[in-house]
């Protein structure tokens, strides 16, 4: 079966699965099939659990019976230990999917007399694997032999036959081994395992305990060769990155509201792209639990699974906090729609943060994740280990198209971008919070730093807090710099006092005008009155006139008769006189 | 220590000379090994045990899973099962001192 595998894939090293978590993909799909692989480190590196749970799960997941022969431990002991990691040994070994045989040498009981081999030993090996048809193999810990045989040079060349032997079995062995102090092994059994091998190291960095693993060498394949932390949890072995550190997600053009309308159409109108990393920093007591509690809220309340990890605050405290401006999250945590994790930093190391993060994400399944605030994670780690960190959150996230949000605390005096440099360049958007001191009084900024692959606005915004929620508001931009409080209040009332000033002007003039406007009409009445008058008076003379020239005439006529003058002379002056027509 | 309480004592001493002594030896396959283990065994057993002593041998090849009882990782491995405690010597015997050290049998027996 191996040779037909090993053509089938083209010279490609055939592979045996793990199961541990992470750790295939490292080594790109497992250990080195029928052959043996070399596990050392110290005490306590977890060793033997790496090797149990290698068997286990290949008992469980593969169909793969494994022997687990214990030189150090006996079969009690084991079951014991590995039920804690919730593996059931004592029931495959029941179900004859594993068998455990427990060697055990005295040396104060051995006495050696003349030539011997540990044929003994692979004869029982040998009856183990063919028991149960066993495909993988662990040997925890050879090295036991060192003690307890006396011969060094028998037991040398008996463990190169053992391993060639394995090889010929075609099973795939695990062999632990203590960690020397020049060499990987105490005992050199390097030189026998050149197939594989794996170190595991515990060590300790400010007070906090990192396990990290590193494949030292895998022939014929390629191999992740870096240091990778992993850790012992609930459910067995992770290593960390659980996902390939590979940039190669999706991006998706769908948006996603942030829940205030006025910061959605700072980002181009629409909110974030769904699946991109937000960054929220901010000074302390600017309100960036606030902006992400009334986040999730949004998304929860249009159905989406959003998943709260605080590391400052109980679930308890923010909700209560959070009803006092006017967010209501306990029925969305009644409805399932809202989980809240909380747990302090300094509880484990920044690797058990992260699986245990991983595990919840898992196992909730949510569109929108927020963590508040991230800076404190970072602090329990390195700067290295921090960024480390985020990027493979950031990663895993974005594998899985989840929106994520991180605050970060930035301390009082710090300059606010310099301070998540480790961060910025991982975010694909960045809003900043804060403070802003003046008039005996502070009130709190918001602008947009960044948001990748959107337009967005280069203004900065006062944001306000009230019971009735969040809303960001126009800060008040003018020669004097930008205000924001009272004083951007102030200002407005300037302004307003100001128009009303120019209305009262303008109304005033308005009237000016009427007024002008009636006392030249009163002027214009006067002077038509007059010129009537004098009119009238013009017609009135004239009329006189006539009736004075008419009357002399009929005088003159009298005394003509009287005289006895001319008849001509009485005809033109009657038409002359004629007062039927009036000038008008 | 043990050796010199067993000297020291006449009763315990009869005791043990009394008792059959139960001897397994785990051998693989009749190799040169296996057999020099038997041969040595049984002259050392014949000089000291004489009419006391008893050899059971056991092919690892043909039952394997007694391999598993008596703790054998080496072969050739000699169990003393009787008289207690079990006690152990691997090879293939050749030194017969140490065989005797091992046996705990006093060479002067």
């Amino acid at each position: 079966m191996n040779g037909t595998k090993s053509i089938l894939q083209l010279g490609r090293l055939p592979k045996c699965p793990t199961g541990i978590q992470g750790l295939d993909e490292i080594t790109g799909g497992g250990l080195p099939r029928g052959r043996p692989t070399l596990v050392c480190g110290g005490a306590g590196c977890g060793k033997t659990l790496l090797a149990a749970e290698f068997l286990v799960r290949g008992a469980v997941q593969f169909n793969e019976p494994g022997v687990l022969m214990a030189f150090e431990e006996t079969e009690k002991e084991l079951k014991a230990n590995v039920a804690s990691l919730g593996f059931d040994l004592d029931g495959l070994v029941q179900r004859k999917k594993i068998v455990i045989d427990h060697v055990h040498i005295e040396r104060s009981e051995i006495q050696e007399s003349g030539e011997y081999d540990l044929e003994g030993l692979f004869v029982r090996l040998g009856h183990a694997i063919e028991s149960i048809g066993a495909k993988r193999v662990v040997l925890d810990t050879m090295e036991v032999l060192f003690a307890s045989l006396p011969n060094e040079a028998i037991l040398r060349s008996e463990l190169r036959r053992l391993f060639r032997w394995l090889k010929d079995k075609g099973v795939t062995a695990v062999i632990t081994a203590e960690r020397g102090r020049e060499s990987l092994t105490r005992n050199g059994l390097e030189e026998y395992v050149s197939d594989c091998v794996i170190v595991l190291d515990h060590r300790v960095s400010d007070q906090i305990a990192t396990r990290h693993l590193r494949i030292v060498k895998y022939r014929g394949a390629l191999h992740g060769t870096n240091e990778f932390p992993f850790l012992i949890g609930d459910d067995g072995i992770g290593v960390l990155p659980i996902t390939s550190l590979a940039l190669n997600h999706t991006a998706s053009n769908g948006r996603i509201a942030t829940g205030i309308p006025r910061l959605d159409a700072m980002l181009g109108g629409k909110g974030f792209f769904r699946g991109s990393s937000i960054l929220l920093t901010g000074t302390p007591g600017t309100g960036k639990t606030i902006i992400s509690a009334n986040f999730a809220q949004t998304a929860a309340r249009r159905g989406e699974r959003v998943l709260f990890f605080s590391f400052e605050e109980s679930p308890d405290q923010i909700i209560r906090n959070m009803h006092s401006i006017g967010l209501r999250l306990e029925p969305l945590v009644k409805r399932g729609l809202l989980r809240f994790h909380s747990a302090r930093p300094s509880l484990y190391g920044l690797e058990m943060h992260l699986a245990t993060m991983f595990k919840e994400i898992a196992e909730f399944k949510p569109h929108v994740v927020i963590i508040d605030p991230i800076t404190s994670l970072m602090h329990s780690g390195t700067d290295s280990e921090g960024k480390g960190m985020v990027t493979r959150l950031i990663d895993y996230l974005k594998a899985g198209q989840v929106t994520s949000l991180f605050t970060s605390l930035t301390q009082g005096g710090q300059a606010l971008q310099t301070s998540e440099s480790a961060m910025s360049s991982l975010m694909d958007a960045w809003v900043l919070l804060q403070d802003f001191e003046g008039n005996g009084e502070r009130n709190r900024i918001l602008y947009v730093l960044k948001a990748r692959g959107m337009a967005h606005s280069n203004q900065i915004r006062e944001f306000l807090i009230s019971d009735r929620g969040i809303d960001v508001v126009d800060a008040y931009i003018g020669p004097s710099g930008v205000l924001t409080g009272s004083a951007r209040v102030a200002q407005g009332a300037l302004e307003k006092a100001a128009v009303l000033a120019g209305q009262q002007e303008a109304a005033q003039l308005k009237r000016e005008v009427g007024r002008k406007r009636t006392a030249l009409e009163r002027q214009i009445g006067v002077l038509r009155s007059d010129y009537e008058s004098e009119a009238l008076e013009l017609r009135r003379i004239a009329e006189q006139v006539g009736t004075r020239t008419f009357v002399l005439g009929t005088e003159r006529a009298a005394s003509g008769l009287l005289r006895q003058a001319d008849v001509t002379v009485e005809a033109v002056t009657r038409g002359k006189t004629k007062p039927e027509r009036k000038p008008r | 220590m043990k050796t010199k309480t067993v000297n020291r004592h006449p009763s315990a001493k009869s005791r043990q000379a009394a008792q059959i002594w139960q001897l397994r030896l785990y051998i693989i396959g009749r190799t040169s090994k296996s057999l020099a283990a038997f041969a040595n065994l049984k002259k050392i057993c014949e000089s000291h045990l004489k009419g006391r002593y008893l050899i059971t041998v056991i092919d690892l090849l043909k039952q394997p899973q007694l391999a598993k009882g008596d703790q054998i990782l080496a072969v050739p491995t000699v169990v003393r099962r009787l008289p207690k405690p079990v006690r152990t010597i691997i090879g293939n015997l050749s030194d017969t001192a140490r065989v005797l050290v091992g046996l705990d049998l006093c060479p002067t027996d």
